[in-house]
């Protein structure tokens, strides 16, 4: 068996991260690899697309049923999906109370002591929103996640997230080995979106790794609770993610620390790229809407 | 008044004068708002019977008297067996104190560590700073050779990252870059101090034996696991290894910081495993765990750079001493000694001739797992029954082995295994189904009193009586003073039993 391989994906919410990486992983999981996704979440929505089936028991709600997590087997909380990925769910409190953070600690420790880590090639963290505390960093930390992707689109808050994200791990990067693998562009069709995150890739330092045209067929997939990969393997949205999984799977070792940019920085960059306006050109359009409404 | 500066009572005495019994008897009638005596009574009587305890062993929202602590005092303990160590906690301050008082008041010796005091900014802002500045301070004030981290609950519910947080702070110079800081994290609200124990044993192996590589020797390293009796017990250990001419390490020995003199001078180190023995000791031939529980992430590093591995269940009495020793004469190829052979004798001798006093008796054992499992195997091998066998952090996995180790003997026969339950769970086990003696910590003393149980104080922790610590539970040497502690508690309980003149007292024996 090779190197245990450990890789993450991050991006703002809403973004496709979990579309995007469960399909990336079914069609990895064609390339013979033996595969363990993690899903960071206390929505629970990571592996549903692999298992096909709606939510999966998450690792913490078991947790709290049985008593305490020692009580836990890993048997009870790793479900097999399309063409035998492992799918675990580490799950978390309803909005509003508790920490969510320290039970993506408790259900990272808990597979990793408890064997669920042994006989893979891959695990697959998929993260929620921002790295918002220290417990959702957990997947990037020494002896973690070596590679994170981040997902992103054209959107002015996607990219925002997307370097917030990047400072995340740069204060790890330091310290330890986790790198940037790069960005995975989830296409929503604004304006000039390709150019603009391979501009972000490049103040970041890193790689776009792979632009994900919007295709319909990814809906008609999810409705299904399939990937792209199962529903219709022939399809060009299939090929996309084949390649995108290729990419990654040939990405090993070549992560980068990042550059993260300040405010200022981005921007000027939206401004550039005129998704943001400047401050001259909203007071004129201001302006513009309280003459008409006097007319 | 009843005292006086000429005549300071003592408050046992002191609140029994009439003055205080006044107060206390209006106290409780105008503001306590309490039930009668008579209620009290009734339900206390009820709490000792079967529909009670049914009650009770189907508990679910709440934990009394468990008989464990929390990670961290493990951390510690592990730390201060290592020479110059001084163990850091980063987290908040008053979980230190208590580490430090929890293990003060077993060894009556002052317990040093120190916290990285965490307050409110530091728990929304992550406590890097407190990592720093607390490294800096520590190493400037303190003049540690090595700084031992482990984390209380705040730190590990924020998510702080010790490895990053500590190359960090060397970045920032608050200790040389070359300063042993060994780090393991101890949530406190998972497992109990004997896992503590075993992750920060784990911490202090991955930074010694880092990058090393292995040259196998033929000595060997001892780790002694979470034990309150380790004062004597590393000692004992040390006298036989060293009647055999064995090579050893033990890896964390607070035999000496746990029993300072008092000549003058305080040692806030005392001596300790030496780090470079610490190193060394990948190149030792095996290890042995003196207890299994205490350290299976620590056993798994020294599988990985190829040592042998032996482990024990806390062992004491004569087979358990047997099988420690042949063990260790098998990896060393060093001859047991007469000497040794001559100790066993007189065990096994002193445990004939008061033969006729253990066989039968039954013992209700509570305590650590492995502590549990050694305890059950020298009674039954004394000729008692252990009868309640409770571990409050112990697994399932504790538990059948414990099965299996009371199935092996004609003495176990009786026994019930319980893991996970707590001192309030074997007050009902205790008074359903009484034994002749109860063996544990301190703690069950509340059960002696309210079952009549004689209490055999032998494990951590004892904190009113002193010194037992000071004699060691292990080898035949130690299997005399554990029996000798078994004896004197069945003796007096005879003697007291045939206290009543002209009524009981025709078993009041001189001789016995």
């Amino acid at each position: 068996m090779s190197q245990l391989r450990q890789i993450a994906f991050y991006g703002k919410g809403g973004i496709g991260k979990s579309t995007t990486s469960q399909n990336t992983l079914a069609a990895l999981v064609e390339m013979d690899q033996k595969i363990l996704i993690v899903g960071c979440d206390p929505k629970a929505d990571s592996t549903r697309l692999i298992l096909n089936t709606k939510l999966q028991d998450t690792v913490l709600h078991l947790a709290a049923e049985a008593g305490s997590v020692e009580d836990l087997e890993v048997e009870d909380v790793v479900k097999i999906g399309y063409k035998g990925i492992k799918c675990t769910e580490a799950g978390g409190p309803e909005p509003g109370v508790g920490c969510a953070g320290r039970g993506v600690i408790t259900a990272i420790n808990f597979l990793e002591e408890n064997g669920a880590y042994d006989d893979v090639d891959y695990v697959s963290y998929d993260v929620l929103g921002d790295v918002v505390c220290g417990g959702f960093a957990m997947p990037i930390r020494e002896n973690k996640a070596q590679e994170i992707y981040i997902v992103m689109s054209g959107e002015m808050m996607a990219l925002y997230a997307a370097n917030n994200i990047a400072k995340g791990i740069l204060k790890y990067a330091n310290s330890g080995g986790v790198r940037l693998g790069g960005l995975i562009c989830n296409e929503r069709k604004t304006d000039r979106e390709l150019e603009l995150a391979e501009a972000l890739a490049a103040k970041l330092g890193c790689k776009m790794i792979h632009f994900v045209p919007r295709d319909n067929v990814v809906q008609h997939a999810e409705l299904r609770r399939e990937t792209v990969i199962q529903y219709d393997p022939t399809c060009q949205q299939a090929q996309e993610y084949r390649e995108l999984a290729r990419k990654i799977h040939a990405n090993s070792g070549q992560g980068v620390i990042p550059t993260p940019i300040t405010m200022e920085e981005l921007e000027q960059m939206l401004l550039d790229f005129g998704i943001m306006q400047s401050e001259e050109d909203r007071e004129k359009q201001i302006a513009e809407m309280e003459a008409k409404m006097k007319a | 008044m009843p005292q006086s500066a000429d005549k300071v009572l003592d408050h046992s005495k002191l609140f029994h004068e009439p003055e205080y019994k006044e107060m206390l008897a209006n106290k409780k009638a105008t503001y306590e708002c309490g039930h009668t005596a008579e209620t009290i009574h009734q339900i206390g009587d009820w709490t000792k019977s079967w529909e009670y305890r049914e009650k009770n062993l189907a508990r679910e929202a709440v934990t009394i008297n468990p008989a464990k602590a929390c990670q961290p005092v493990g951390a510690v303990f592990a730390a201060q067996g290592y020479e110059g160590t001084l163990p850091f906690v980063h987290g908040s301050q008053g979980c230190v104190a208590y580490y430090r008082s929890h293990l003060s008041r077993h060894f009556k010796e002052p317990s040093a560590a120190v916290s990285s005091s965490m307050t409110e900014d530091a728990a929304v802002f992550g406590g890097l700073t407190n990592m720093v500045d607390g490294l800096a301070n520590a190493y400037a004030l303190y003049k540690p050779k090595m700084i031992a981290v482990s984390t209380t609950c705040m730190a590990e519910v924020i998510g702080d990252d010790l490895n990053s947080f500590i190359i960090q702070s060397k970045e920032k110079g608050s200790v040389p870059e070359d300063f042993p800081v060994p780090y393991a994290h101890t949530p406190a609200f998972v497992g109990s101090h004997v896992d503590g124990y075993d992750n920060a044993q784990k911490g202090f192996l991955d930074l010694f034996w880092e990058g090393a590589e292995r040259k196998a020797g033929d000595s060997i390293n001892i780790i002694p696991g979470f034990d309150g009796y380790a004062v004597a017990n590393n000692r004992e250990l040390t006298r036989m290894l060293d009647m055999m001419g064995v090579g050893f390490t033990i890896l964390g020995d607070v035999s000496e910081v746990y029993d300072t003199p008092s000549d003058g001078e305080y040692r806030m180190y005392a001596g300790g495993t030496k780090l470079e023995d610490a190193k060394a000791s990948i190149n030792a031939k095996a290890t042995i765990s003196m207890q299994e529980w205490c350290s299976p992430k620590t056993m798994e590093v020294v599988e990985k750079v190829g040592q042998e591995t032996a482990v024990f269940n806390y062992p004491m009495g004569v087979s358990a001493t047997d099988s420690f020793l042949m063990k260790v004469s098998e990896l060393t190829g060093k001859a047991i000694p007469d000497q040794l052979k001559l100790e066993r004798g007189r065990l096994v001798d002193a445990m004939a001739d008061s033969q006729a006093y253990l066989h039968g008796k039954t013992f209700a054992i509570f305590g650590d797992p492995d502590f549990v499992l050694g305890m059950a195997k020298f009674v039954m091998e004394m000729g008692g029954e252990p009868s309640h066998c409770l571990a409050t952090n112990g697994s399932k996995k504790w538990a059948k082995q414990m099965q299996a180790v009371l199935d092996a003997s004609p003495f176990g026969a009786k026994a019930q295994v319980w893991a996970g339950k707590d001192l309030w769970h074997m007050r009902s086990l205790l008074a359903t189904e009484p034994t002749d003696f109860l063996i544990g910590s301190s703690y069950g003393k509340y059960l002696e009193r309210d079952t009549g149980i004689p209490l055999i104080r032998l494990t951590f922790p004892i904190f009113d009586r002193h010194h037992h610590h000071r004699f060691p539970t292990w080898g035949y040497q130690g299997g005399l003073t554990v029996l000798v502690k078994i004896l004197d508690a069945i003796f007096l309980k005879a003697d007291q039993d045939a206290g009543k003149v002209g009524e009981t007292d025709m078993s009041f024996d001189l001789t016995r």
